[in-house]
C-alpha cells in the first residue's frame, strides 16, 4: 500500500503577522514550521505505512521554503519526499493547487490513501483538500478523528468523523482522501537517525511538465490585505470585598452596554 | 580552500530545531515543578533515546546517537535552556558515565552497560569527589581498593555525586596503589543493585538544580569482580582528567543554555513592563544590561563551539574547554543576576523562572572544575607557551 500526505512550511504560530506599507503580508524573520495540523497527518501516514507494510510519501507544492517541512517529515519517518514547483504556479489559487496535487498523486500511480491535516494554519483554509479529492475523483472523508478499520486488499476504510453535531461513522471505498483532526494520534518527535538521513536527502522537484498538467484559469484573487483594527484594551482591577467587586463589575458592564 | 565556517551544518540545525521543540514541550513547562519536588520528569527522559539525548556520543550499536561534539553542545544548551536540573543529570550521565565506558570499556563492559544506559530508563553516575577531596583529587582521595582473590574490595566515601539513585552503575575513582601518586588511581564499575556495603545517602539539600539528585556514598568493604576495572590499573587519575576536559564542554554549553533562558525571560519582561510611561526596555539602564548579555552569551557560545570543534578534529582542546567553561559559567551567573534585576521585585519571586535559573547557574562555576581551578589550568598552559 502507498499513502501520500501533503504538507507545507508555515510561519511559526507565535509569529506576528502584519500587512506592511506595500500591502504585502509579512511575518518578519519568524522561523517557519511544518503546518501544525500536518503533524497529525504525517504521523498517521507513518503509522499506516508501518502497520500495513507499505510506503509513505510526503509532497509539498511550493518554493524552496517548503523543503524545511519536507525534511522535517523525513526526519519523523516518512519514506520519501517530493516537491512540486513551477514558476507558472506563482499567484494561482487553490483550484490550481488541487489540480497539481491530483496530478502528482496520479503520477505516483499506486496510491491508496491521501491524508491532509485539517487545514493550513497560515491561510486558515481547507478547500484544497476537497478540491484535490474532486480532481482525483475519490471519496473525501473530512475531520477524521479515528481510523476504525482499513483493509488495503479489500480497498475499504471505516472512519469516525468529528462533526459539530457529534461523531459519525463512515465506511468508504479506497482509494480515498481524508483530513484528520488532533484526536487521531500523538505526533512523534523526529529521531536523530531520521534527522541524519533527512539532512542528507536530495528532494526531487517535479515541474508542471513532469506532471503533464495544464493549469486551470485562476478564479479567485485577493484585491487587498488589511491589518486587523487595533483594539485598545483598558485594565481595571475592581477594589473592595467580593460583593463590592461584583457590584462594580455589573455597573461597568451596564455602562458599557454589555448587559 | 580551507575556510572558517560559523554556520551549523544542516544536520546540526535540524537537530537543534527538534531538540528545541522537544524541550519546550516536555521539559520547560515542568522545570519549576522539578525544582520544587526534587524529582526529575521521567516521562520526558523515557522519550529521550529517540533524540539521542541518553547516548549523545555512544555508538549507534549500543543505542546511542554517536554525535559530534558540537551537536552535543547544542543538546546541552537546549536542555539547559529548558530545565537546569534535567540538563545537569544528562550532562553527568553522558559525559561522566557513558563517556568513560565508551572510551575505555572492554567489549563485554560496553555490552553490559551501554544498552541499559541509553535506554532512557536510568541515568549513569561517576564518583570522584570526596568529603575531603574536590579540586585536589591527586593528594586527597582516600577511597581505596585492594585486590583480594577474584575481587576488588572498596572502602571509603564519596560526596556531591550526581545521579547515584538512578544509576545501574557508578564509576568509582579509587586509589589502588597508595605509593604511586597520580599513577596509583583506577576506575571501578560498581553496580549498586549487585553489591553489598554500598550506602547511597539521601539527596543533599541544595541551593539550585534541586531536581538533579546529588548524594553521598559510603563504601564499606564493597566487593566487585576484578573485571570491574575500567581501563588500565593505575590510569584512573589520567582518565579522570580527560573525562573532565570533555565534561567542561558540556557544562559550558549547559551554562550557555541557562544564560539564554534568563536572557529571553529578561528581554520579554523588559518589553512588557512599563515605567515612566514606556516599556522599561526603552530605558538605557535596561538596554545596557540587554546588550551586555547578548554580547557575552554570543562570546560564550562561540567559545564552547570552538572547544567542541577542536575536540572533533582531534586537536588539543583542554585549555579551550577550560576557557569556555570559565567564561560560560560566569556569564550565566551575571546574565541571570541581571535578568532578576530587570524583573525587580518579581524577579525575586518563585513565580518567575529567573529566580530558579539564577540559583541553577551558581553551581556552574563550581562543578567539574571550579573557576579557580580552571584559571589555574589556563594560566599554566598559557605560561608554558612562553617558556
Amino acid at each position: 500500500m502507498h499513502v501520500v500526505v501533503f504538507t507545507r512550511s508555515t510561519p511559526d504560530t507565535a509569529a506576528k503577522v502584519e500587512v506592511d506599507a506595500n500591502g504585502q503580508v509579512t511575518w518578519g524573520d519568524a522561523a517557519t514550521v511544518v503546518n501544525p495540523w500536518d503533524e497529525y497527518s504525517l504521523e498517521e501516514a507513518i503509522l499506516q505505512a508501518q502497520n500495513n507494510g507499505g510506503k509513505s510519501t510526503v509532497i509539498a507544492i511550493g518554493t524552496e521554503m517548503h523543503n524545511d517541512a519536507l525534511k522535517h517529515s523525513l526526519a519523523m519517518g516518512l519514506d520519501a519526499a517530493i516537491r512540486v514547483w513551477d514558476d507558472a504556479l506563482e499567484g494561482t489559487d487553490s483550484l490550481a493547487w488541487a489540480t497539481v496535487a491530483a496530478a502528482a498523486v496520479n503520477k505516483l500511480g499506486d496510491v491508496d490513501l491521501v491524508i491532509f491535516g485539517k487545514e493550513s494554519v497560515d491561510v486558515g483554509t481547507d478547500q484544497h483538500n476537497y478540491q484535490t479529492a474532486r480532481k482525483l475523483g475519490w471519496p473525501m472523508l473530512s475531520y477524521v478523528a479515528q481510523i476504525l478499520e482499513v483493509d488495503y486488499d479489500a480497498k475499504t476504510i471505516k472512519v469516525e468523523r468529528m462533526l459539530e453535531q457529534g461523531r459519525q461513522i463512515v465506511t468508504s471505498k479506497l482509494p480515498a482522501v481524508i483530513s484528520v483532526m488532533k484526536d487521531i494520534n500523538e505526533p512523534r518527535y523526529p529521531s536523530f537517525i531520521g534527522i541524519r538521513k533527512a539532512s542528507k536527502a536530495e528532494i526531487p522537484v517535479w515541474s508542471l511538465a513532469d506532471l503533464g498538467v495544464d493549469l486551470p484559469a485562476t478564479h479567485t484573487s485577493t484585491p487587498t490585505f488589511k491589518n486587523l483594527p487595533k483594539v485598545d484594551i483598558q485594565v481595571e482591577i475592581m477594589q473592595g470585598d467580593i460583593d463590592e467587586q461584583v457590584a462594580t463589575l455589573v455597573d461597568r458592564l451596564l455602562e458599557e452596554k454589555v448587559l | 580552500m580551507d575556510t572558517m565556517d560559523f554556520e551549523l551544518t544542516e544536520e546540526q540545525r535540524m537537530y537543534q530545531r527538534a531538540l528545541r521543540d522537544f524541550c519546550e514541550a516536555e521539559l520547560k513547562p515542568y522545570a519549576a515543578e522539578v525544582d520544587e519536588s526534587g524529582e526529575l520528569r521521567w516521562e520526558a527522559i523515557n522519550k529521550m533515546p529517540q533524540l539521542g539525548l541518553t547516548g549523545l556520543q555512544v555508538p549507534e550499536e549500543y543505542g546511542g546517537a554517536d554525535l559530534d561534539t558540537i551537536s552535543l553542545a547544542i543538546a546541552m544548551e537546549e536542555l539547559g535552556r529548558a530545565c537546569g536540573s534535567t540538563a545537569l543529570s544528562l550532562a553527568a550521565h553522558n559525559g561522566l558515565c557513558c563517556g568513560p565506558i565508551v572510551r575505555w570499556g572492554t567489549d563485554a563492559q560496553k555490552e553490559r552497560y551501554l544498552p541499559q544506559l541509553t535506554s532512557g530508563k536510568v541515568l549513569g553516575s561517576l564518583a570522584l569527589t570526596e568529603p575531603g577531596a574536590g579540586s585536589d583529587l591527586a593528594n586527597s582521595v582516600q577511597t581505596s581498593a585492594v585486590k583480594e582473590g577474584d575481587s576488588w574490595i572498596i572502602d571509603g566515601a564519596k560526596a556531591w555525586i550526581t545521579n547515584p539513585k538512578y544509576a545501574p552503575v557508578i564509576i568509582t575513582l579509587v586509589r589502588t596503589d597508595k605509593q604511586a601518586g597520580t599513577k596509583g588511581f583506577s576506575m571501578l564499575l560498581v553496580e549498586p543493585e549487585h553489591v553489598e556495603g554500598l550506602e547511597i545517602h539521601h539527596p543533599e539539600k541544595k541551593m539550585g538544580l534541586k531536581g538533579s539528585p546529588t548524594q553521598m556514598l559510603s563504601y564499606d568493604e564493597v566487593r566487585v569482580p576484578l573485571d570491574a576495572l575500567l581501563g588500565e590499573e593505575g590510569q584512573g587519575f589520567y582518565q579522570t582528567m580527560q573525562t573532565l576536559d570533555g565534561g567542561r564542554i558540556s557544562i559550558g554549553a549547559l551554562s550557555v543554555g541557562l544564560a539564554q533562558a534568563a536572557f529571553e525571560a529578561g528581554v520579554q519582561y523588559a518589553k512588557q513592563r512599563r515605567t515612566f510611561g514606556k516599556p522599561i526596555a526603552d530605558h538605557q539602564a535596561i538596554q545596557w544590561m540587554i546588550a551586555d548579555a547578548a554580547t557575552e552569551i554570543d562570546a560564550a557560545r562561540l567559545m564552547v563551539y570552538r572547544a567542541a570543534w577542536l575536540r572533533d578534529h582531534e586537536k588539543p582542546f583542554s585549555k579551550q574547554a577550560a576557557m569556555a567553561k570559565l567564561m560560560a559559567s560566569e556569564v550565566a551567573e551575571r546574565v541571570a543576576r541581571n535578568a532578576i534585576q530587570i524583573h525587580g521585585g518579581y524577579g525575586y519571586s518563585r513565580e518567575f523562572p529567573v529566580e530558579r535559573i539564577y540559583r541553577d547557574t551558581r553551581l556552574m562555576t563550581i562543578g567539574e572544575g571550579t573557576s579557580e581551578i580552571l584559571r589555574l589550568v589556563i594560566a599554566r598552559r598559557t605560561l608554558e607557551a612562553f617558556d
